[in-house]
């Protein structure tokens, strides 16, 4: 197979494959979980302004008062490598094209110098991240295979796309393909590992500060 | 003599819901709660991560309500959760949980953990693997009518002591009064003080109110334990009683559990809500005061800080209350770090307290809420949880500080001029 | 035609300088040091012009048509004078049984020694009936023809890989020449057509070394295809800025932009076309405002479209669709089972006693 082989085969069987799986597992994996209801809470409710479910689902992203100094690379950290991501992801030119192919919207691309910057800058972050999951005594002892796993089907999309632009390493062609097997291999895991937060945090935001709210905490 | 694994088990998957599935999938290991919760801070053993306290739970999630994690079963993949595993996992459930509910405050995505650790009591619960302080907690109240093997003419005796003391008559099984006041055995034993308070401030507030015979005692051990069967049979016990003397609403003590129990729990533990109100004390006073139906005199001096109930403040959304009566009888009030919404626990909370061979962890734990307190150097610490003023007590004695810790009701009966005259009575 | 190149070219009227200078060209082109220009003058000056037997099988005569259609210098059409070109079909006068003679003669008379061109794909299927030339088969010829040969050159994106008739659902069965011929040295010059220089310059480099240039992984000289169009493009800034034409004739079209959005395939197409350029240097596909089709890569034919961007699905989502169906019927089949599974456990509930508590 020669690289513009693999190149044509990752856009074609194998993104249809891929997004084929991810549609599957998150829809499966949706109504799996939330189809397990829950019971109506029969307490009178109190209520305050602020304190509700689609509050915290905002409020949430920010570090509650005094936890930004307990675990300073945990939170810049996290929102450098996620802003990074969306910058990467929804900013660069050819990926928004994508976007406008599969979904039919758009929106203007940043300067690629931009971007490349965004990619370095987030794959320090990751790197960074990556260390202190080793360093730090909790983390490390949460962390099973999966931590590890889901940081390198994060992180290869990434390095492979900017290698990809930098020519580094591999003739442009393959580089590409690999990027885009590499995003693949990410589609198909996340709706099966911690990956899937990226939807269900949504959710978990939303059950806490609903069922705070209803005691008129604004968690 | 029927608790067993596979009734754990049972109740476990009768209790996960949506929220647990969501919380589950939502974790990314970032190790947030760890630094939130103060048995990790303080002891920097990692085995004492929030959501590290519900493995078994996870996996018994996984393992029946995913298809993967059916297939993982099945093939090996994930082993099931033994009872031994539930004995090693007694210590991470309830000696080193006082569900404070830091944890869930700083999840970043989400996850409110301690409800997943209430849950988790359940199944603990009903697979024998509760701790012995707790079982006889629950055993107590159930059989004698409290935790702390108090019975009515205890309360009686009690009763005439404050009587005597305040000259105001303490009223008991009064049908149509507004007010049901109901009270923790430690304020029975241990804090008197408090009765006396309530007596003289609705007598200052001109309102009726009532103690009840058969419904004397607030706290709640099986929620502690977290049996919702006999918790259920304590809180009813209030339900039936305020509903036989039509009272309006329930005043729960000065107890942070006993509040979750009767405010949050109890109408969905009894399967149908309240005909009636449920109020702490705190927020009746500061209700009292805003109305103008109490008026305080005079101000401490010496510096007063507030130690913060979970249950209360943070778990109970009373956290404005407080500071508002604090500063109405304080001039020298502090806030210690963290104050208010992210302060920390006692260390004795959600029935650790009744856990003797919890008390080493329970000590070690304190040192954060001791860090807290040497940062603002206070005369007093008052509260408005009995359970946090013990273990407050007996922690700050074991490290020879010598802080006394009062409670918010009393220090505001305090202050109630003498010759002020009921008004309605 | 007979003795040295620079015989000929004397003949032809070509000073000896216009003859350098093209040398040093050349050169230049493939990246060599100066003095190989020199060098390269002497050796073909001196060169007995090989022989060279050009063999044309599924193909569409472009390649040649490319080579004879080169312009300023006209020094291409020399090249004719520096090889002795025994047989070409298209060029040569004599036909029929008279070109089978011809190109049987140059075989015997320069066994082991004669320069084999092919362009064109080989057709596999039905014995490879489907392209036949004096009722022979084109794989017959090849594998004939190449056993005498020095090396092999594949001229063309057929020659050299398949080429368009290879393209998906390749009904002649079609194969390039490196699938068969697999003992002689083979360079692939594809291109669809190749660039007319590029041509030259390996037939220059072979004459003056007396052997192949240096080629890469895919059997191409490293001097015309190190580089991609898209690091050589001109237009290459209003990629890095984020410049795009969206369509042949918007703003961003008449200003130049970047056509990676119309489908250019530069990013992934190894050439010189940008460097180069067609028709003496006149212009080159994208500087006329189309992008770059990728015809010097393998499979460039049934890489998912000429005007779809690289970033874009090569083809349609198939199952996307019923995937998704299939994914909310296995989730709403898990939850019923879930519910009723929860429900067993919750009205299994026994109503729970002290005495439960212990075990």
């Amino acid at each position: 197979m020669t690289d513009l082989q693999f190149l044509t085969w990752v856009r074609g069987p194998g993104l249809d494959i891929a997004v084929g799986i991810f549609l599957l597992g998150v829809l499966w994996r949706l109504f799996e979980i939330y189809s397990l209801g829950r019971s109506k809470d029969l307490s009178a409710p109190r209520r305050t302004p602020g304190a509700s479910g689609l509050h915290t689902v905002f409020r949430r992203s920010l570090p509650p008062p005094g936890m930004l100094k307990c675990s300073p690379v945990s939170y810049l950290g996290g929102y450098i490598f996620h802003i990074g991501l969306a910058i990467v992801v929804f900013g660069f030119a050819p990926h928004i094209l994508l976007i406008r192919n599969l979904t039919g919207l758009s929106w203007p691309a940043l300067p690629s110098q931009f971007v490349d910057l965004a990619a370095v800058v987030t794959m320090a972050a990751m790197t960074v991240m990556l260390a202190d999951r080793i360093n730090k005594p909790a983390k490390r002892f949460l962390s099973t295979f999966e931590d590890w796993f889901t940081w390198a089907a994060t992180f290869l999309p990434v390095l492979t796309g900017w290698m990809a632009v930098q020519h580094l390493l591999l003739p442009y062609t393959a580089m590409l393909a690999l990027h885009i097997l590499s995003v693949e291999i990410l589609l198909i895991v996340l709706p099966f590992t911690k990956l899937f937060h990226a939807f269900t945090l949504f959710g978990s935001r939303w059950y806490n500060g609903k069922v705070n709210g209803h005691r008129g905490v604004p968690v | 003599m029927s608790a067993s694994l596979e009734k754990g088990i049972r109740v476990l998957k009768a209790v996960i819901d949506a929220p647990i599935a969501s919380y589950f999938n939502s974790c990314v290991h970032c190790g947030l709660c760890a630094e939130a919760c103060l048995f990790y801070t303080e002891t920097g053993d990692p085995k004492y991560t929030p959501i590290h306290k519900l493995e078994p739970l996870r996996r018994i999630y996984e393992q029946e309500y995913t298809l993967l994690g059916r297939l993982k079963k099945i093939v090996g993949l994930s082993k099931a959760v033994t009872d031994d595993e539930l004995d090693q996992w007694q210590e991470l459930v309830y000696n080193s949980c006082t569900l404070c509910g830091r944890c869930s405050a700083v999840c970043p995505v989400g996850n409110d953990i301690v409800y997943m650790v209430r849950k988790f009591r359940e199944g603990m619960a009903a697979s024998g693997h509760a701790p012995e302080g707790i079982k006889s907690a629950v055993n107590r109240t159930v059989t004698i009518g409290s935790p702390m093997g108090v019975k009515l003419p205890a309360v009686l005796a009690q009763m005439k002591h404050v009587e005597a003391d305040y000259g105001i008559p303490i009223p008991l099984d009064v049908e149509d009064a507004e007010y049901m006041v109901v009270l923790s055995s430690m304020e029975i034993i241990n804090f008197p003080e408090y009765l006396g308070a309530v007596a003289r401030i609705m007598q200052q507030a001109g309102k009726t109110w009532t103690l009840c015979s058969t419904a004397f005692e607030a706290t709640n051990a099986g929620i502690q334990i977290g049996n919702s069967d006999l918790a259920r049979v304590i809180v009813s016990r209030i339900v039936e009683g305020a509903e036989k003397f039509k009272v309006k609403t329930v005043i729960s003590p000065e107890c942070g559990h006993a509040y979750t129990a009767l405010r949050w729990e109890g109408a969905n533990l009894i399967g149908r809500p309240f005909s009636f109100e449920v109020q702490h004390i705190v927020e009746v006073l500061d209700e009292f005061q805003r109305q103008g139906w109490l008026r305080t005199e005079g101000f401490e001096t010496d510096k007063l800080t507030f130690h913060d109930p979970c249950q209360l403040v943070r778990r109970g959304g009373v956290i404005r209350q407080p500071r508002t009566l604090m500063r109405s009888v304080a001039q020298n009030f502090v806030e210690m770090p963290d104050a208010g919404y992210m302060n920390w626990c006692c260390g004795g909370g959600g029935g650790a307290s009744a856990i003797e061979e919890g008390e080493a962890l329970r000590l070690e734990a304190f040192k954060k809420k001791k860090t807290q307190f040497d940062a603002v150097k206070p005369d007093r610490v008052v509260t408005a949880c009995a359970n946090c003023r013990i273990v407050l007590e007996e922690s700050l004695e074991h490290y020879r500080m010598d802080i006394p810790v009062i409670g918010l009701t009393e220090l505001i009966a305090e202050h109630i001029p003498e010759r002020n005259k009921p008004e309605g009575a | 035609m007979q003795g040295s190149l620079v015989d000929a070219f004397a003949r032809q009227g070509v000073s000896r300088r216009s003859f350098l200078k093209y040398c040093a060209t050349l050169a230049s082109m493939m990246a060599l040091p100066p003095v190989a220009g020199r060098a390269m003058a002497e050796a073909m000056a001196a060169a007995r012009r090989p022989s060279v037997i050009w063999l044309p099988f599924q193909e569409c005569t472009g390649c040649t048509e490319s080579i004879t259609r080169s312009h300023s210098p006209t020094i291409e059409g020399m090249i004719f004078d520096m090889i002795s070109l025994d047989y070409q079909e298209t060029l040569m006068a004599a036909a029929g049984h008279q070109a089978e003679a011809a190109r049987l003669n140059a075989m015997q008379d320069n066994a082991g020694k004669y320069l084999l061109i092919v362009d064109g794909s080989i057709p596999l299927g039905r014995d490879g009936a489907y392209s036949c030339i004096g009722g022979r088969s084109n794989v017959e010829m090849l594998k004939e023809a190449a056993q005498g040969a020095a090396a092999v050159v594949a001229v063309g994106s057929c020659a050299a890989f398949g080429g368009i008739p290879r393209a998906n659902p390749n009904p002649t069965g079609a194969v390039s020449v490196s699938d068969i011929v697999k003992d002689k040295p083979i360079v692939n010059i594809p291109g669809c057509p190749p660039i007319p220089v590029v041509m030259t310059g390996v037939l220059a480099h072979y004459l003056t070394f007396g052997s192949l240039p240096e080629l890469d992984a895919k059997g191409r000289p490293k001097a015309f295809f190190g580089e991609t169009i898209h690091d050589r493009c001109y237009r290459r800034p209003f990629y890095d800025q984020g410049k795009f034409a969206k369509t042949f004739d918007d703003e961003g079209a008449r200003n130049g932009w970047c056509l990676f959005e119309l489908g250019c395939k530069g990013p992934v197409t190894h050439n010189a076309c940008a460097t180069a350029k067609w028709n003496g240097g006149t212009s080159w596909p994208v500087e006329s405002g189309h992008g770059c089709l990728g015809c010097s890569e393998p499979d460039f034919w049934d890489a998912g479209g000429f005007y779809k961007a690289l970033s874009l699905p090569a083809d349609p989502l198939g199952i996307a669709g019923a995937a998704a169906v299939a994914g909310a019927a296995v989730g709403v089949g898990i939850g019923f089972a879930n519910r009723a599974k929860q429900g067993a456990a919750k009205s299994a509930h026994e109503t729970t006693t002290l005495a439960d508590l212990e075990k």
